[in-house]
This record gives structure tokens, sequence and C-alpha cells, in this order.
């Protein structure tokens, strides 16, 4: 058993993981820039007509944030599986879950936290009106950290496959379709100047349920691929 | 009791008892079919509202509720091999994904044919279509994992793990009728005690319900016997079965 105690190991993990992304900042960066060329397309597609936009803007925004976090997924175990770190941390005696939920969180810091402080540029790009501004974000902060559960329990799984980017989209998107839909309708609402609590709530249900189990459920789906 | 147990869940013997009851099923489920769909398309009477186009419930009905099922028995099989080591339950769980994604697409593809006259649409995004949706989408995932590994085992594994994840879906699409307000009609079968349909209409519909079922089960026991010979092919008992 090492020296060091559960809470000092994940903050170890937590910088580590901070470090190395920090490192490589053009990985950091591209999620962001393909959030932003998404969002570009679709008012190219839809021949600028700023009003069909602004309806569809909560969803456009929605579907660009899922799609973007999507592509960073892929690298949350795959390097450290590839070197075997991850066997060392399995072996750490800190117990797999704890280096999961340090990892995921380091995870979700780099994509999902950067994606809510990118969304205000795009969503003035999608006329979506400043003061929706703050529900939007609690909404994509909520619905990213939930997606980066959902995305470990896949990238858990697929880590051994080779070229599983596709498989891991496969199997973590009809997962995260309730998130599109809580979180493009909270959005949606507070473009329209309703109440938006109620999707919000639901959003926050849905984080605290990953929160708690997904951990579990990626760590045992790394045993799978690991052993 | 456990050794009893494990002795039950040996290759061979799954492989015997499926050899058994597969004609069984197949005639159960060929008299259950041929008298609903006797009774149901020509004796029932039409409905007061739907006319003859209510008929389509007879295959709709049971096909949805077997894509529910056939998730489960995929899901709880596959728990089943992963908690108590049985490789035979993730023998049934692979047997079991390839029926429950038939049964979903027929759901889905019934659903959109009554879907045309009664609400004027094939496709609504409405809370109970999109669920089965996932369903299959769900399905797919299962299995293409289940395949993208070399080492087959693996395979098993992730899937069986992937298909318990996935269970939180099969609550949500069967009540998604009641919580959200939903295009879909409410349960009309399922209340017991007092089923909003008359005897003539409903007698035909448990009676395909007990086909299908028997039907999805006969199928199972059937390629669950393939997936033991595919499993064991290096074994002894396998190589003297075939001979």
């Amino acid at each position: 058993m090492s020296g060091v105690g559960a809470a000092r190991a994940m903050g170890l993990v937590v910088r580590r993981e901070l470090r190395l992304g920090f490192r490589r900042p053009d990985q950091l960066l591209q999620p962001l820039v393909f959030f932003l060329i998404v969002t570009t397309l679709f008012p190219l597609g839809l021949n600028l007509r700023l009003s069909l936009l602004r309806e569809m803007a909560p969803g456009v925004l929605w579907v660009a944030a899922l799609l973007a976090s999507l592509l960073s997924l892929d690298a949350l175990f795959k390097s450290d599986a590839d070197d075997g770190t991850l066997e060392q941390l399995a072996l750490s005696g800190h117990g797999l879950t704890l280096i999961v939920i340090a990892k995921t969180l380091a995870h979700w810091l780099t994509s999902g936290a950067a994606l809510v402080l990118v969304s205000p540029l795009v969503a003035t790009a999608l006329a979506i009106p400043t003061s929706a501004f703050p529900v939007m974000a609690a909404s994509l902060a909520l619905g990213s950290l939930t997606l980066s559960w959902l995305g470990a329990i896949g990238a858990g799984l697929t880590v051994g496959v080779k070229r599983g980017n596709v498989l891991l989209s496969l199997i973590v998107l009809p997962l995260a379709m309730p998130l599109l839909i809580f979180g493009a309708a909270a959005t949606d609402r507070a473009v329209g100047g309703t109440d938006a609590t109620g999707p919000l709530y639901f959003l926050g249900a849905l984080c605290v349920f990953t929160s708690t189990l997904a951990p579990f459920a990626a760590a045992a789906a790394l045993r799978i691929t690991l052993e | 009791m456990w050794t009893w147990f494990y002795r039950l869940a040996s290759p061979p013997s799954v492989y015997r008892i499926a050899a058994v009851a597969t004609p069984w099923l197949l005639a159960g489920a060929l008299l259950a079919i041929a008298y609903g769909t006797i009774d149901g398309l020509a004796f029932a009477p039409p409905d007061y509202q739907q006319g003859d186009a209510f008929r389509i419930i007879y295959v709709h009905a049971p096909s949805a509720w077997l894509s529910l099922f056939g998730y489960m028995v995929m899901a709880v099989t596959g728990a089943i091999g992963l908690i108590w080591r049985i490789k035979m339950g993730y023998a049934v769980a692979a047997a079991s994904a390839p029926i429950g994604a038939s049964f979903t697409v027929l759901a889905l593809v019934t659903g959109s044919l009554w879907g045309r006259p009664m609400w004027g649409t094939y496709w609504a995004w409405d809370p109970r279509l999109t669920s089965e949706l996932i369903l299959l989408f769900l399905y797919v995932g299962v299995m293409s994992l289940r395949s993208a590994f070399e080492d087959p085992a693996r395979g098993d594994r992730a899937a069986a793990l992937l298909a318990v994840v996935g269970v939180v879906n099969v609550p949500i699409i069967h009540y998604s009728v009641q919580w959200w307000n939903s295009l879909h009609q409410g349960a009309t079968v399922a209340k017991m005690g007092k089923p909003e349909m008359p005897g003539s209409m409903l007698w035909p519909l448990l009676s395909m319900m007990l086909g299908f079922m028997l039907f999805y089960a006969a199928v199972l026991s059937m390629r669950v016997r393939g997936e033991v010979l595919n499993r064991e092919r290096q074994s002894a008992w396998v190589r003297a079965a075939v001979e």
C-alpha cells in the first residue's frame, strides 16, 4: 500500500492530468474550435435566415456542445492505457473508482468547463439574448459534467478496442439523449423568458445520479478491458 | 443447491435443455399466434374510433413488449455472467440481443404504420417513440461493442456491462406514456383487474402476447444452441454431439 491518503492521491491525479493537458494546449483547443465551427455551419446551412436561427439556437448550441465533448472523451483513458500508466494507477492500492473520479473530474475541467467558458461567444453569434446566458451556462455545466461521467463508462468500455472512437460515440450518444432534451429545453425557456428551473432540476438530478453511480460502472468497465 | 445450479448452467446441459424445449415452444407459439391472428383479424369487433385499423395492435403491442423483455433478458443474463462468472449467461445475452433488436424494429415499423392513419404521420418526436428508438440504438451499441473485441470473453463482459447500464432506459420507455403527455395511447391491457378493452378484443391480444413470448423463447433457445456450439467448439462433447 502506498503512503498517501485517498484525497491526496486524487488530488495528485487531477494535478497530473491538468499538467499533461496544458502541455498539449492544441489538444485542449481543438474541441473548442470544433464547437465554434459546427455552430458556424448551421447559419450557413440555413441560408442566414435569422428568425429561423434564433428559434433553433438552443438546440444547435447543445448538439454542437455534445459533439465537441465527445471528441475529447476518447483520450480520457487511451494514452494512459497504452503506456501502462493506468495499470500502475490501478495497482496503486487506492481503488480504481477513486482514480476514475479524479481523471473524469480533471477531464471535465479541461473540456466541459472550457465549453461553458466559450459558450457566451457562440451564443452571441447565434443571437441568444444575454439574459439567457446564466441559465445556458448552468445547463451546459451540469450537462457536460453528466456527459463526462457517461463518457467515462464508454471510454472505459472501448479503451481496449482498436479505433474505438466511433463505437464510443455510438454507445454514449443514446445514453446522453436525455441531457440534450432537458439542456436544450432549459436554454430554450431562458431564451423565451420563462422559468427554466424545471429542466435545470432535471439536469441536476441526472448529474447527481451519474456522479454517484457512473464511477463504479466506469471502474468495472476498465477492469474488464485491463485484465 | 449451488452445485446443482452450476451443473444446470454448464454448456452441455444448456445445449440439451434448449434442444428439448425448442419444438414445444415452437408448437405453442404457432398455436397461440394462429388463434390470435384468426380471432383478432376476422372475429374481433372493429374499434368504435379507429375502425379496423386498430387490428395492427395484435402485432404492435406484443413486439413492443418483447423489445423491452428481450433487453431485460439480455441485461439480466449478462449480469448473471458478470456476477457469478457463468459463461452461459453471456451466451444467452448474446443470443437475445439480435432477437430483441428485431422486435424493436418491428414495433417501430408497425407503430409508424399505425400512426399514419391515426395521427396523420408516420413518425412523431414523442417521448415513447423516441425512447423506443433509443432502445434500438442501445441494442446496436451492445451488439457492436461485443463484436469489437478480438477476445470474445472480453467482448462478452463489456457488452454485459453496457446492457446493465442501459437498463436505466427501460422504465423510461415503459412509463413514458404516463409521465409525459404523449401522443401514444395509454396502457390498455396491463391494468390488472379492469382492462380497458372488451373480452372479444382482449383474448386474441393476450393470445398473441403469449404466442410472441413463446416464439421469442423458441428462437432464443435455437440461437443459444448455436452460441453454445460456437463457443465450445474446442471441447470434446461438441465434437461428439456434431458427429
